[in-house]
């Protein structure tokens, strides 16, 4: 079985590379842009039988930090 | 006085902050692989180095706060062992959880390096005793993950109790309330961007990073 974790800054912590990602699609010709976030997918292959909270035991140990990112679990 | 210095895969600063610590306290510090389980006995004083350990894969510091060696680091820190992070050490201390707050991206997404202006915002530290209070320094810095983030509870608690050692005098990476260094609440940990162990002698181009080391010394020993 598979997991996704979908890491992402929290709203209102500064976000630099989103904001150069933005940048550069304006700069293309992109018209409509607005704030863009940038966040990581981290895809995990799991023994059968692992439980959405054993994932999130693993977001709380390591994959996400509380002070700055909110994570989100997809089970597959 | 006894010092050791944890070196992790990716430590690049290792060796200079063991000549500061060596220079000024006249023995040399004991070197500590991550993979170690086990502190050295007696020391006053664990050092955790600037560097890029683990590649800053996942964000900077988070792999090597997970390294065996810390659960030892944190438990000397929890019975107030004094324990100083430089840079990348200072990322693997808010990681670990024994500093609040978290590193994040410089703002201006440049790697920054550079001397920088420092004021002294507290020498009521045993890592800045030798320095005066609100007096300006210049410490090199040279980071990409120095901008200093937490909730404005927690910057409102380290401001009130005294807690921010060091501030950037200059526009450096978005730092908020440009903390460039803080202690925790038992005053025995601090973490810091920018690099003492530099600037600890006039062929370094000055010494204002030695009284750092000084202090700890007058303190420790």
């Amino acid at each position: 079985m598979k997991a996704r974790v979908i890491v992402t800054l929290k709203p209102g912590v500064l976000d630099p590379q989103g904001r150069a990602i933005g940048n550069a699609l304006s700069g293309l010709g992109f018209a409509g842009v607005g704030e863009v976030r940038q966040g990581k997918l981290i895809e995990l292959d799991l023994a059968d039988g692992t439980t959405a909270a054993d994932v999130e035991a693993m977001c709380k140990a390591l994959l996400a930090n509380p002070v700055i990112e909110n994570y989100r679990i997809e089970m597959a | 006085m006894k010092t050791a210095v944890v070196v992790f895969p990716g430590s690049n600063c290792d060796r200079d902050l063991a000549v500061a610590l060596r220079e000024v306290t006249g023995t040399a510090p004991a070197m500590v692989w991550h993979r170690d389980t086990d502190l050295p006995d007696g020391l006053d004083l664990i050092a955790l180095p600037g560097g890029f350990s683990y590649g800053d894969y996942l964000r900077s510091g988070a792999m090597s706060a997970r390294s065996p060696v810390m659960a030892a680091v944190v438990a000397a820190a929890n019975s107030g062992r004094a324990v100083l992070g430089v840079c990348n050490g200072f990322q693997v201390l808010t990681e670990a959880g024994l500093l609040p707050g978290a590193l994040t991206r410089n703002a201006g997404l440049d790697f920054v390096c550079r001397d920088v202006a420092l004021t002294v915002a507290s020498s009521q530290t045993v890592f800045s005793a030798q320095y005066d209070a609100a007096e300006t320094i210049r410490l090199p810095v040279a980071h990409h993950d120095g901008n200093y983030a937490a909730d404005d509870a927690t910057l409102d608690r380290l401001e009130g109790e005294g807690r921010v050692v060091f501030r950037y005098a200059e526009p450096v990476n978005g730092s908020a309330r440009d903390i460039a260094g803080i202690v925790n609440d038992a005053g025995n940990v601090l973490g810091m961007m920018p690099h003492p162990e530099r600037l600890i002698e006039a062929a370094h181009g000055g010494t204002d990073g030695r009284r750092l080391f000084e202090g700890l010394m007058a303190a420790l020993a």
